[in-house]
C-alpha cells in the first residue's frame, strides 16, 4: 500500500512568503487539495496534500524552500455529528496517537475527508480498516 | 608527507633560532630609533634607548604600539624607509574610523612571499598546484599577498578575486584548481552554489585544500567543510599592518607557524601585561624583525590566542599560535558578559539542524540587553511537528547559554535569508544605542 505522502513546509512568518507557495506550486501545475498553516510565533509549517506530490516537492526544493515529504492518512468521515469520534476514539483505544489532523470537504465527494498523521501508520490503517472506515488511497486523492 | 621550503631555518635548532632573533630584535630597535620620530619619542617617553635592549627579555622595556598610533599618525607617519624605498601601499578599510596605510619595500614584499611560500609548502603544495586565490585583490591584502606566496612556489595562480561566484566554480573546474583561498565564510557559500548548479566539489573538482582566514572561524565549521567536500581547511593567519596573511597551519593541523625568523611573538595577559605560560588565553603582541618601510614593535593587535612554543611534529622549530579566538574588537559586552561570535559558532557549528549560515542581533529593551542568533534550519534538520521546532529551538538556546553563560533568543530562519558575503562575513549587527 503506498501512503498518502503530504508535503510539509518550513516558512517564516512575514508577508507574501505563503503566496510564493502558492505561486510556486501553480507555475509548475500542481493542485492543492487540502492546506493548513500550523503557527509559532516567528514561524509556521504549512502542510500540504497536492495532487502530484513528488512534483510539488521537487519544485518547492528547487525554490530554496525547507520542505519535506511525510506518510499520512487519508481518511473518510461520515459529515454527521458523531463522524469524527468514531475515528480518533478508535485510534486512541487502540494507543494510536495522533500528531495532526486537518479535515476537507470536496465537491465530488459525499463525505469529509480526514488527513491524519499519526505515530502508527499501519496500525492505524489496520484498527480503522477492521471498524470498516473508509481510507482513501493515493490515487483517489489524485483522482479527486 | 610534504617538504620544507627552507629547511635550513624552518628546523633551527630553538636555541639558534633565539640567537638570530636576538640579533635581529637590536637591529630593529636600533633601525626604527635612527629613522622614525614616532619610535624616538616613544622610546624617550618610556625611558628606553636602543643600547638597553640586549637579550629577548628585553623586549618587555619597549613600549606597546597599538592600531590608534596608525590612525593617530595617518598615513605614514609611523613608516620608518623614505618614500623612495616604498614599492607597494596596501590601505585597510576604516570600518570603525580612520583607515589604516601599511607600506613595503621591495624587501619587505620578499619576505612576505617568503612566508606564504613557507606555509603553502607546509600544507602539502607546490608547482604542481592550481590555486585560486578568492580574496579580494586591491587595498586589502588578501589577495596580493597569497597571490606572490603562490606564485613563489611555482603554482599556477588563478587570480579570481571575490564575488562572480558560478564562474568561480567552473574555472575551479575547467583549470582544475586543487588549493582555494578564501575567507571560510565565502567558502561555505561557494559550497551552497556549487550544490546549486549540481556540481559536487569532491567529485566533480580537483579541490584538495582550502586555505581559510581574515575572520574567526570554529575547529566545528572546520569539520563540516572537510565532510562536505572532502578537502582539507586549513587556518590562515596574519593582518594588514604586519604584512597580510603570512602564516598557516601545517598539514599536521596542531596550531598556526609564526616564522620566529622574521617575528616575535608575545601572548600576554590583557590586564597586567605580563606573558601568560604557554597553553593560556592571552594577547598576541607582535615585532616585525625584518620589515622596513612600517616596522611595528610589540604590536598590539588585539587578537586572543594561546602559544606552544614546543616544536611541532612536522619538524618545524617556530611557535605556534592556536585558532585565534576572537579580536578584542570583534568581542560584544552584553549584559556585562564578553561573548565572542567565534563561540557562538562553534556551537551553532556542533548542531547538524543548523545550516552553515548565521548572524546575531543585539538589541536593548528597555535596561537589558537582547541577544539573538538567527540561524537557518536545514532541510534535514526539519520536523513538521511544531513541538520538534520548538524543542530545536531550546536545545539551541541552552547550548548556547552553556558557553556563553547568557541566555540568547534563537529564531529559525528559512535557507538562503542570511546574507551571504564574499569577502569578511559581518555576523553581528549591533542595535543598540550606547
Amino acid at each position: 500500500m503506498t501512503e498518502i505522502k503530504q508535503i510539509s513546509l518550513f516558512v517564516e512568518n512575514r508577508p507574501g512568503r505563503t503566496a510564493k507557495v502558492a505561486k510556486t506550486l501553480s507555475d509548475a501545475g500542481v493542485n492543492i487539495r487540502a492546506l493548513t498553516i500550523a503557527e509559532a510565533g516567528d514561524f509556521g509549517v504549512i502542510r500540504m496534500v497536492l495532487d502530484d506530490p513528488e512534483k510539488g516537492y521537487k519544485v518547492l526544493k528547487e525554490n530554496a524552500f525547507t520542505v519535506s515529504m511525510t506518510d499520512v492518512l487519508a481518511v473518510e468521515m461520515k459529515d454527521t455529528p458523531g463522524g469524527l469520534y468514531e475515528i480518533v476514539n478508535t485510534l486512541g483505544q487502540n494507543s494510536v496517537n495522533v500528531d495532526y489532523a486537518y479535515a476537507f470537504v470536496t465537491a465530488k465527494a459525499q463525505r469529509a475527508m480526514l488527513i491524519l498523521r499519526v505515530d502508527d501508520i499501519a496500525k492505524a490503517r489496520r484498527v480503522l480498516g477492521e471498524k470498516n472506515v473508509k481510507i482513501a488511497t493515493k490515487e483517489e486523492i489524485q483522482a479527486i | 608527507m610534504s617538504g620544507y621550503w627552507d629547511p635550513h631555518i624552518e628546523r633551527m635548532p630553538l636555541e639558534d633560532l633565539h640567537a638570530l632573533q636576538e640579533d635581529r630584535l637590536k637591529s630593529v630597535v636600533r633601525y626604527v630609533y635612527d629613522h622614525s620620530a614616532f619610535y624616538r619619542q616613544r622610546f624617550k617617553e618610556a625611558g628606553v634607548e636602543p643600547g638597553d635592549i640586549r637579550t629577548l627579555a628585553d623586549v618587555s622595556k619597549l613600549p606597546f604600539t597599538r592600531k590608534v598610533d596608525l590612525r593617530d599618525n595617518y598615513p605614514t607617519g609611523m613608516f620608518s624607509a623614505p618614500k623612495s624605498q616604498v614599492v607597494r601601499y596596501h590601505v585597510s578599510s576604516g570600518t570603525t574610523g580612520k583607515p589604516t596605510v601599511v607600506g613595503y619595500t621591495k624587501g619587505d614584499i620578499e619576505t612576505w612571499s617568503e612566508s606564504l611560500a613557507r606555509a603553502l609548502t607546509s600544507i602539502g603544495l607546490d608547482s604542481d598546484d592550481v590555486v585560486q586565490v578568492g580574496y579580494g585583490y586591491g587595498l586589502f591584502t588578501g589577495g596580493l599577498g597569497l597571490h606572490y606566496g603562490a606564485e613563489r612556489i611555482g603554482a599556477a595562480v588563478l587570480p579570481v578575486g571575490t564575488g562572480n561566484t558560478e564562474r568561480q566554480i567552473e574555472l575551479m573546474q575547467d583549470l582544475g584548481t586543487t588549493a582555494i583561498a578564501c575567507t571560510p565564510s565565502y567558502f561555505l557559500h561557494i559550497m551552497e552554489v556549487a550544490e546549486k548548479m549540481g556540481i559536487s566539489i569532491k567529485k566533480d573538482t580537483q579541490l584538495k585544500a582550502g586555505i581559510f582566514g581574515a575572520e574567526p572561524w570554529s575547529l566545528e565549521t572546520r569539520k563540516r567543510i572537510e565532510e562536505a567536500t572532502g578537502i582539507n581547511a586549513y587556518d590562515i593567519y596574519g593582518t594588514s599592518e604586519i604584512s597580510g596573511p603570512l602564516f598557516t597551519e601545517c598539514h599536521v593541523k596542531k596550531g598556526i607557524h609564526v616564522w620566529a625568523d622574521m617575528f616575535l611573538i608575545e601572548v600576554l595577559d590583557p590586564k597586567t601585561d605580563e606573558p601568560v605560560a604557554d597553553g593560556e588565553t592571552g594577547e598576541l603582541v607582535f615585532t616585525t624583525l625584518h620589515k622596513f618601510a612600517l616596522p611595528l614593535i610589540r604590536y598590539r593587535i588585539g587578537d586572543l590566542t594561546i602559544m606552544n612554543s614546543e616544536p611541532c611534529e612536522c619538524g618545524r622549530t617556530h611557535p605556534r599560535i592556536m585558532r585565534i579566538l576572537g579580536r578584542t574588537d570583534d568581542m560584544l559586552i552584553i549584559r556585562g558578559i564578553n561573548v565572542f561570535p567565534s563561540q557562538v559558532e562553534s556551537v551553532l557549528m556542533d548542531i547538524p539542524e543548523v545550516g552553515d549560515h548565521w548572524e546575531i542581533l543585539v538589541d536593548r529593551k528597555g535596561p537589558l540587553d537582547m541577544m539573538t542568533v538567527r540561524v537557518e534550519l536545514t532541510s534535514a534538520g526539519f520536523s513538521d511537528k511544531i513541538g520538534d521546532l520548538m524543542k530545536l529551538r531550546k536545545k539551541i538556546s541552552k547550548e548556547l547559554k552553556g558557553v556563553l553563560n547568557i541566555a540568547a533568543e534563537v529564531d529559525l530562519v528559512e535557507p538562503g535569508t542570511i546574507p551571504r558575503s564574499m569577502g569578511k562575513a559581518k555576523r553581528v549587527t549591533d542595535n543598540r544605542k550606547v
